[in-house]
């Protein structure tokens, strides 16, 4: 069942399994495979603690390990590769242990080979978010290597009639040093097969690392930059028609009537099918069915939301915030510390819907049958993609075969399967397999939005300044509800408040309150760094407004409440140094802070923001340092971070969705902008060299960027921004 | 009615409307998927191709313009000496993530590198600024700029 294995979302600090939580006769299984060569399949947790939830019925592997006769060794995996370097990552922790070159760790998409393999993947929820690919495998996916190293080892010796003590591997052998002999982990596949699994296998020490820690090259690269990867929409099984659709322009609206005449006879053009909420064009070629699409007279119905404003959606939320909300985390006495404090500060906050506008558009190929379907897509979420199509199709879940491609962007948006219903309910009427490509104006305009969130704070301040009350109070959707209910207990979830509560300060008296609202005619959904990219704009703007507020340094004021965070204290005072916090700056040129823990990863940033006279707003430079505990690839660690910088950049500046009349208004790169070549800052990434377990890293960036940008618009201005994106009206210089 | 256009130094003829965008023709007519498809509008730069070695995007230009000209497309880029050394200065930089955008901006730099050997940044940004990447690879690609510059500037 799915929703068993999604605690994906639940990751918190801290929690990584450790190898004496993983029992190893449920994580790990070895055989021969059909061909030969060994084979060690294995569960690979979606979650901390997920062996946990393992279904009682006995072992489900959904990652295997083959071992050919030729050397090569085979990783399937049900991580998906989206940018974030994943596929490079997680082969570095077998061949690290397996003391193999990286090279020879070649990765094939998930779902495996089902005549090799069966299906393993109907058991658990694949899926590919939270920055938690390679916290999760961390361990499993060490030991399974060094399983298979003392395998192999043990086959050598027992054909060499020596000590297996006396045997090591190295760079793909077995070397038996005494005699000199070796053999090839190829060679020995086949007799390893037939060991016993080991029970105790001890993995290396950090500091003996090879691979784990070094600038090792990417695997997917070379296909990228040739044209050769195959990402989703670029699938093209025989016979395959391509379609493009226009949805309701009002969430919630329905076709009244069509008028296809003059769309039928653009040339290419084959059929139009007409769902409920939706007209299709299947045409032989996009550009047909774009011309046919632009042919179409549809009346639409528009229904419950016609009418529906971004304003009022806010308003419903700030008045929300009136109200108590589900209590997500209480220190001390709020009430009583702010009837004492000597100083309060309020503020409002306010952010916005966003798209996520994945560079490759929405698209979904399905050829339905009698008897099956096949779906081929790039997806973060495979197993919700075959749950949708089964059930959209009306077949059985082992009648839907899924082909997972390379990704072209996903920050959240491809852990849905609307697109795959879609495609679906399209390729029901059609007799072959079609491709259905949503323009960028429909992908912009039926996207699953981050919600919007409304804050209210306020805090009392001490004599010198300290914060002795924290209050924050704030609405908006829960996409956890709806993606995963079970994670919804009493009014919370844990991603909704991640980065609101568990603040790396020393705050005596905090009290925090969720007040779930779903705003109608607008679908939510996770969208890169997920609660955080809400929450710690919120507070990291807040406490630069009490640093403000007591008149003090917003380092120095953050300093001073992180005696009990060294990891936290660290970071920042390495970001600030870097960063040369306190020399002058000309005017108009300020530098913010954020800090945050989230992801299992500490951050922190400064932002060094220039303003024009006229309100614009450039982002020169920002400093980033960071401890995510182990780090596997440093290279794919700065090129996340330098990602995940500009895309909260280009949020805080440019990032909004708005509806009128029910209607986005957003339609493409023109009135969604993209942060360009021309905008992108200089950006420093320093990592805190550290043995503890890894964090997350492909999001933690994007929260932390929006606050020290708001907060050096301050520093340069004099003007606090509460609302995202930067109103650049508001920061003109008077003339 | 039927169209003869060269792509990659190979006559292709089709017979899609007059106003069918380059894009479809090559990725749907022909089958040659490595130029992508991003907005539709200019916009994005995903579809860049060259026509006689301009950094053209596709997703705009009628088949029915091209006329005798030469396009040439991601797949066959490596075969020239500018876009030969974007590519590899793309992988020692080490600039690719999702890879979506990449065709594009490798089409967009070895264009800009094949009439300028030795762009400056405020060139770079000119060239470059057209081609939106999601994943924000701009810092590497403008070292990766550089990088082939370089070579460019020792190979002569």
């Amino acid at each position: 069942m799915i929703l068993d294995h999604l605690a994906s979302r639940v990751a918190g600090p801290d929690r990584s399994p450790s190898a004496n939580d993983l029992s190893r006769r449920r994580f790990l299984q070895a055989g021969t495979v059909a061909g030969g060569g060994l084979m060690l399949g294995l569960r690979l947790p979606f979650a901390n603690g997920d062996a946990e939830a393992a279904p009682a019925d006995g072992f489900l592997p959904n990652a295997f390990i083959r071992i050919q006769h030729d050397g090569q060794i085979v990783l399937t995996m049900p991580y998906v590769e989206m940018g974030q370097g994943t596929y490079t990552s997680i082969p570095m922790l077998i061949a690290e242990e397996l003391e193999v070159d990286l090279k020879q760790v070649q990765l094939e998409h998930a779902p495996p080979n089902e005549k090799l393999y069966g299906n393993p993947l109907l058991g658990g929820l694949q899926a590919t978010g939270n920055s938690n690919a390679v916290r999760a495998a961390w361990q499993p996916l060490r030991q399974a290597g060094a399983i298979a190293r003392t395998m192999l080892v043990s086959a050598a010796a027992k054909r060499w009639n020596v000590d297996a003590a006396s045997c090591h591997a190295q760079s793909g052998e077995v070397v038996h040093a005494p005699t000199g002999r070796r053999a090839k982990y190829g060679e020995l596949a086949d007799d390893a097969a037939r060991m016993r699994v080991p029970e105790n296998v001890a993995l290396k020490r950090a500091e003996d690392f090879k691979l784990i820690g070094t600038r090792a090259k990417r695997l997917d690269t070379p296909a990228k930059v040739n044209g050769t990867a195959i990402y989703g929409i670029d699938v093209r099984p025989p016979g395959v028609k391509i379609a493009t659709l226009a949805q309701s322009p009002v969430f919630g609206g329905r076709v009244k009537r069509v008028d296809d005449t003059a769309a039928k006879a653009v040339k290419g053009v084959r059929q139009i099918v007409q769902l409920d909420d939706a007209v299709a064009v299947v045409a032989d070629h996009m550009g047909a069915a774009k011309k046919g699409l632009a042919a179409l007279v549809i009346e639409w119905d528009d229904g419950p939301h016609a009418k529906l404003n971004t304003d009022d959606i806010a308003g419903e939320l700030e008045k929300a915030t009136l109200n108590a909300g589900a209590v997500a985390q209480n220190i001390g006495d709020v009430d009583k510390a702010m009837a004492s404090a000597v100083t309060k500060v309020e503020a409002t906050y306010h952010v916005p819907f966003l798209a996520h506008a994945t560079m490759e558009p929405m698209n979904c190929t399905a050829h339905v049958r009698k008897d099956g379907c096949e779906v081929w897509l790039g997806s973060q979420a495979m197993a919700w993609v075959q749950a949708a199509a089964a059930k959209t199709a009306g077949l059985p879940l082992d009648k839907v075969v899924v082909h997972n491609h390379l990704i072209g962007g996903g920050f959240g948006r491809r852990l849905e399967a609307d697109g795959v219903i879609r495609a679906i309910e399209i390729a029901k009427h059609v007799d072959g397999p079609v491709k259905v490509v949503w323009t960028r104006e429909e992908d912009i305009q039926h996207d699953m939005y981050r919600p919007y969130w409304f804050d209210r704070m306020s805090a009392g301040l001490d004599e010198k300044g300290k914060p002795v009350a924290w209050n924050h109070r704030f609405a908006g959707s829960s996409v956890l509800a709806r993606w995963a209910p079970p994670f919804f207990n009493n009014g919370l979830d844990p991603d909704t408040t991640e980065g609101a509560i568990d603040l790396v300060y020393a705050l005596p008296n905090m009290h925090v309150e969720y007040v779930r609202v779903e705003p109608p005619g607008i679908p939510t959904a996770f969208w890169r760094s997920v609660g955080p990219s809400h929450n710690v704009f919120v507070t990291e703007s807040f406490v630069d407004e009490l640093a403000a507020a007591a008149k003090q340094d917003p380092v120095a004021y953050r300093l001073a409440l992180l005696d009990k965070a060294p990891r936290a204290k660290a970071v920042l005072a390495l970001a600030a140094e870097k960063a040369g916090w306190g020399q002058p700056l000309p005017e108009r040129v300020g530098r913010g802070v954020s800090l945050q823990f989230v992801f299992a990863t500490y951050m922190a940033q400064v932002a060094e923001v220039e303003v024009a006279k006229d309100g614009a707003v450039r982002v020169r430079r920002v400093v980033c340092a960071v401890d995510c505990g182990t780090v596997v690839n440093p290279d794919t660690v700065q090129a996340q971070i330098q990602s995940a910088i500009i895309f909260g950049i280009t949020a805080a500046l440019h990032g909004k969705i708005t509806l009128k009349d029910g209607r986005v208004e957003q339609t493409n790169f023109d009135t969604y902008q993209m942060l360009r070549m021309n905008e992108a800052p200089a950006i420093e990434v320093h990592i805190v060299r550290s043995f503890e377990p890894p964090g997350g890293m492909g999001e933690a960036g994007t929260s932390a960027i929006p606050p020290a940008v708001a907060n050096a618009i301050f520093a340069a201005t004099g003007k606090r921004l509460r609302k995202l994106p930067v109103d650049t009206t508001a920061l003109k210089q008077p003339a | 009615m039927a169209t003869t256009i060269k792509v990659n130094g190979v006559d292709h003829t089709i017979d899609v409307d007059s106003d069918t965008p380059l894009l479809w023709v090559l990725r749907d007519v022909l089958g040659m998927t490595g130029t992508k498809f991003g907005c539709g509008m200019a916009l994005c730069g995903a579809c860049t191709v060259h026509v006689d070695g301009v950094a053209t995007r596709s997703c705009i230009t009628p088949i029915d313009s091209i006329g005798a000209s030469e396009i040439t497309t991601i797949e066959a880029i490596g075969a020239t000496a500018a876009g030969a050394k974007i590519q590899k200065a793309w992988q020692d930089r080490e600039v690719v993530q999702c890879g979506y955008c990449q065709s594009g901006q490798i089409m967009s730099a070895s264009a800009l590198l094949a009439t300028n050997p030795h762009p400056t940044d405020s060139d770079i940004d000119d060239a470059m600024s057209g081609n939106i990447c999601r994943c924000g690879t701009y810092l590497r690609i403008r070292e990766a700029i550089k990088q082939a510059a370089q070579s460019s500037g020792q190979g002569g």
